[in-house]
């Protein structure tokens, strides 16, 4: 698999369709990789894929040093193949300017990654070229995809606050969470605005609130629960409990899961007359 | 404070703050008004343009500067002045709602209604109802004790909530 993914690379490169190819390099440790970012065809050796490609490499699309090296190819899992379906829903990139070479991947992380658990996309749904054997997508039921969900909905409310609260205590407001987001994109975030400053900069549990409810809400009906901002954060706050309950109630009110289907309208930016008003008085 | 003083007991007074829609609940409220209906007096009105336009960290910002309990109200669904604008809020709070309640809010502390122009009388039990339901609750102590460097930004709002008096 390796070996084809570094024939199709090269190619791709010798015969001009794409300038850069994003992709997964050997890290420093054997249990690590690294992105790659290859411009020369000779420089294809670089690449590699084994289990421990779990970073979601879309979030390169929206970076300028990146942007700047010209029409990329993308090696893509399932997963962060469904951000490019919601990034070109958005209209943040043009189908024609991307290249994705699909992978197939039945899992990864040592140990297997929460996000794999539940997995739905072995096979991306959107692709130029598919490397690797075709896995069946099978569907999962809802409550089977949302069950981490279950220990922490079930918590008193006051359990819930406390929860939360001792987790929003360890944060340092790093942005790493927003910083590796692919879907994160805007050019001035709302945390960085100050007139007026809507959320409070210093890192104080007041703050830390409004940042990190706000940086989930932001993501209601658009997250493809890649699991980066979990990963990354370096004080580990479970970010991703956020995210996934914010998925599960848009799936659940609006009947809509983001990055299957191109036709979908996106979730916020559209209405139905019979939404749920059940908490209207 | 001396608010507080004037009531027969000494009751927690609840600092509930309304984000009102323009077109429908804000003339529903002058309504009840001019009709010289009796309500309580713990609501701040915030008049906005539409439902549409409330943006979640408003109410955030409003619990940060002292708020006990919030009301967002607007037009009917189909009412909309500006045609779609309640429904849009609609989907928003559909999950703001349960995200708030997933980080341990109580969801009694935000309520959303549809209260249109004609119906001050619906105003006025919306508020009595909201008062009642968060004077039951207390004060949002937990919100207001969260800890800040730096000077307070709620001041002395969070002092005025009094629980022993």
């Amino acid at each position: 698999m390796i070996e084809e993914l570094r024939k199709k690379a090269e190619e791709l490169l010798k015969n001009g369709t794409v300038k850069v190819v994003f992709g997964y390099g050997e890290g420093s440790v054997p249990e690590r990789t690294r992105p790659v970012f290859i411009t020369k065809p000779e420089d294809v050796n670089k690449l590699t894929w084994n289990k421990y490609c779990v970073y979601n490499l879309t979030t390169y699309l929206k970076r300028q040093e990146t942007r700047k090296l010209g029409k990329p190819a993308l090696i893509l899992k399932g997963c962060d193949a469904r951000t490019i379906i919601v990034l070109l829903k958005e209209c943040q990139i043009k189908r024609e300017d991307v290249y994705i070479i699909g992978v197939t991947c039945d899992g990864v992380g040592d140990p297997l990654a929460e996000k794999c658990k539940a997995c739905d996309v072995h096979t991306p749904l959107i692709y130029d070229d598919l490397v690797g054997e075709k896995i069946e997508n099978k569907e999962i039921p809802f409550e089977e995809r949302y069950a981490e969900l279950d220990e922490y909905e079930k918590l008193g409310e006051k359990e819930k606050w406390e929860f939360w609260q001792k987790q929003f205590e360890k944060c340092i407001k790093c942005y790493a969470c927003s910083n590796i987001c692919p879907l994160c994109f805007c050019d001035r975030c709302i945390v960085e605005k100050n007139q007026p400053q809507w959320i409070d900069p210093s890192a104080h549990a007041r703050g830390n609130l409004s940042w990190n409810v706000t940086r989930a809400y932001h993501l209601a009906g658009r997250c493809i629960n890649c699991e980066e901002c979990q990963r990354v954060c370096p004080v580990d706050i479970p970010l991703n409990l956020l995210n996934k309950k914010l998925a599960k109630e848009a799936e659940k009110s609006f009947d809509y899961r983001p990055g299957y289907n191109i036709d979908d309208e996106l979730a916020m930016s559209t209405y139905k007359e019979d939404d749920d008003e059940d908490f209207f008085k | 404070m001396s608010k507080a003083e004037a009531k027969p007991e000494n009751q927690f007074e609840p600092k509930i703050i309304a984000f009102l829609c323009n077109w429908c609940t804000y003339a529903g409220a002058d309504l009840a008004g001019t009709g010289r209906k009796e309500y309580q007096a713990n609501v701040r009105i915030i008049k906005l343009p539409c439902t549409g336009g409330i943006d979640p960290l408003f109410l955030i910002k409003a619990f940060e500067r002292g708020a006990d309990g919030i009301l967002v109200s607007g037009c009917h669904p189909g009412d909309c002045h500006y045609n779609s604008g309640n429904y849009h809020a609609r989907r928003r709070w559909n999950v703001f709602r349960p995200l708030l309640e997933f980080c341990g809010i109580n969801p009694d502390r935000i309520q959303f209604s549809w209260i249109s122009a004609a119906e001050g009388g619906k105003w006025v039990e919306t508020i009595n109802g909201i008062v009642d339901s968060v004077r039951a609750l207390g004060p949002f102590e937990s919100y207001q004790k969260l800890n800040t460097i730096g000077p307070e930004v709620s001041g002395g709002a969070t002092d005025a909530s009094g629980e022993t008096g």
